[in-house]
């Protein structure tokens, strides 16, 4: 990927939207411990302190040459990610979800959704939106 | 002797043709809405996009002097050292035959002849640039997928064998894009197209030599010692297996390595004993640029991925070119491009191995003249940086520094410029605007549009790449769209193209617009 900072953030809103939260609500039946709606707010703020993590990895690519996201990145970066939203839940500091989820639950949460959106933006996303490689990432 | 159906040069001087014109100099006369001309890869792009947005076969006609749209590239390609089972500089997701990159090239080769087994690719397509160099298809891969694809969008329903002489615009709106048939196909010398729109996919203009071997040949008629790597050169290689020789490379991109390559490897595994004098012009010492625009470089190259820096295909880099002032562009197309190859473990090792055996060897200075000296031999004299003159003799000279030829050596680039209202740009190559519209050349209600290297300098700087040109041919189609030409190429219709794609299902024909 080769985003811009506005196709990021468009890019990451979008995701929580339509995977995200779809996938949420599905994993809530199988997945004990997760509810619809305590599992909501999890994934909405995980895609809200992800635009933060977003604006972060976009100076972080300033300094390559190459101006790129290559897919590694977009993978790895679930474990810092999923680092900082599991101190926060444990923290209490997410209104409505305190206590946290146990911590396998939300391993499972948390990769099985970054896995399906990381799949998503490898190759369907281009389908759905010819333009959206060529317009760095941007929707709208 | 009068040949029939053929242009006068009394019309050729006029800007501006009628029906009537080319009813008195007995051309026969086609339409067709849209023309593309050349046949390359760029009008494949474009068709593709064309076919799957819902226009009918019949209504396209692609005028080139090859069936197949990959034969001039490859071509060049084998020339330069890159055959079929050679690896391209061109990444996983820009599928030529798949305008969407996904699956890409890398996916499509685990599943599919597998060189390297399954999981190589996939491994490879996923940790680039970090742990392997980025993933790369080999050549062949991507003619085979074209001529899976051909069939499927009727590449051949639309081809029409020919070179084109020139293109016109009409009076009355459109064009005229006159084609000179192979000879003996034809019962006129030339045959007309009228058309609403034109596309240019001409290719690169022409090849260039650089002036001091330019010169060299001129004056001494010698075409076997000093050769253009972009021109058929076996005899070079074959000779060097002959007998021990010294090769002078010059060059430092993408070419120049490929040169390097297929010498070394001649050394390494077919008995050669090649000596090879690199001769820089500008020596890269170490990364260049400011932190947040540093290119890694070291002994004599730049290195990055690809031609351009990867987010001039459609990142941040794509966005600031777009922005900027024209006369600004080409300084900074420079700076993203310029004369670069990638870093490759394998070319490192190579060079690494020649500098310690001593049959590599660089040069920095310039080249002051080119001569030929004792015993078949051609003598290089370069003034070093240091200002020492030196004399390098070598066997062979190879110009692996891949210069084009201007447009205007082009001979229906030359008379858009002259007749139809086109321009230069800033870099000296046609003045496109955001959508490939040639600048100037509007023939009311038809467009003029062009992709590929002649379009270089404009808003777009990776113009002559597979994806570069995908996205010239989907910018192109969202503008005729906007002109009612064709429906425009919109989610809905991108996925179920896809799925058609996906299915191998041909591209529905004669549905109309």
């Amino acid at each position: 990927m080769t985003p811009t900072l506005i196709g990021r953030l468009q890019t990451r809103a979008l995701v929580t939207l339509v995977i995200g939260v779809p996938w949420t609500i599905l994993l809530a039946a199988p997945l004990s411990g997760l509810t619809v709606g305590r599992g909501l707010i999890v994934v909405i703020t995980m895609g809200v302190v992800g635009l933060g993590w977003e604006a972060v990895y976009h100076w972080i690519m300033g300094f390559r040459w190459e101006k790129d996201w290559p897919s590694l990145l977009g993978l790895l970066t679930g474990v810092n990610e999923a680092i900082f939203l599991g101190l926060l839940l444990q923290l209490g500091l997410v209104a409505g979800v305190s206590p946290g989820p146990s911590l396998g639950t939300f391993i499972v949460h948390f990769f099985t959704t970054w896995l399906l959106i990381w799949g998503w933006l490898q190759g369907p996303m281009k389908v759905l939106d010819p333009r959206w490689r060529f317009r760095g990432g941007r929707v709208l | 002797m009068v040949v029939r159906g053929d242009l006068s040069p009394e019309l050729l001087t006029r800007p501006w043709w009628t029906d009537s014109d080319l009813a008195d100099e007995g051309i026969p006369v086609i339409d067709s809405p849209v023309v593309s001309v050349g046949g390359g890869m760029g009008a494949f792009a474009l068709v593709s996009y064309l076919r799957m947005s819902g226009m009918p076969s019949s209504y396209i006609r692609v005028i080139g002097p090859e069936p197949i749209p990959y034969s001039t590239y490859r071509y060049l390609c084998n020339n330069s050292q890159i055959f079929d089972d050679t690896t391209i500089r061109s990444d996983s997701s820009s599928v030529m035959d798949n305008v969407w990159g996904w699956p890409g090239y890398a996916v499509r080769e685990a599943f599919g002849d597998r060189p390297k087994g399954f999981f190589a690719p996939l491994w490879s397509v996923l940790t680039e640039p970090f742990v392997e160099d980025y993933w790369t298809p080999r050549a062949g891969q991507v003619f085979r997928s074209i001529d899976r694809e051909m069939p499927r969008i009727g590449w051949h329903r639309m081809y029409v064998p020919g070179l084109v002489r020139t293109v016109r615009r009409r009076i009355g709106g459109g064009y005229f894009v006159i084609n000179t048939p192979p000879a003996g196909t034809s019962a006129t010398r030339r045959v007309a197209y009228r058309c609403g729109y034109v596309h240019i996919g001409v290719g690169y203009p022409g090849l260039r030599f650089l002036p001091d071997l330019q010169q060299y040949r001129q004056q001494y008629g010698d075409h076997q010692r000093v050769v253009n790597a972009y021109e058929p050169h076996e005899h070079v290689y074959t000779e060097l297996m002959r007998r021990p020789g010294v090769v002078v490379v010059r060059g430092s991109g993408i070419v120049g390595s490929r040169i390097l390559e297929r010498l070394i490897v001649d050394r390494d595994t077919r008995g050669a004993r090649t000596v090879i004098w690199h001769l820089f012009r500008n020596y890269v010492g170490g990364p260049q640029g400011p932190s947040r625009f540093r290119r890694p470089g070291a002994e004599g190259f730049a290195y990055q991925g690809f031609n351009f820096s990867r987010a001039a295909w459609g990142g941040t880099i794509k966005e600031q070119l777009a922005a900027m002032d024209p006369s600004a562009r080409p300084a900074f197309i420079r700076q993203i491009g310029g004369t670069n190859t990638p870093w490759r473990k394998e070319w490192q090792d190579q060079l690494r191995r020649g500098r310690t055996e001593g049959f590599y060897r660089s040069f920095v200075g310039q080249v002051t003249s080119v001569v030929p000296g004792p015993d078949g031999t051609v003598i290089t004299n370069i003034t070093s940086t240091d200002g020492t003159a030196l004399q390098i003799p070598a066997n062979f000279i190879i110009d692996a520094t891949g210069l084009e030829a201007t447009v205007d050596e082009h001979r229906v680039l030359r008379e858009l410029i002259e007749h139809s209202g086109a321009r230069t740009n800033p870099h000296g190559r046609m003045d496109i605007n955001d959508h490939f519209e040639l600048v100037g050349t509007r023939s009311e209600p038809g467009r003029m549009y062009a992709s590929g290297s002649i379009t270089l300098g404009g808003p777009y700087a990776p113009v002559d790449s597979f994806l570069g040109l995908q996205y010239a041919a989907l910018q192109i189609c969202d503008d005729l769209a906007s002109a009612g030409a064709v429906r425009r190429f919109g989610r809905r219709t991108s996925v179920k193209s896809w799925w058609a794609w996906a299915r191998n299902k041909p591209v529905p024909d004669g549905v109309g617009l």
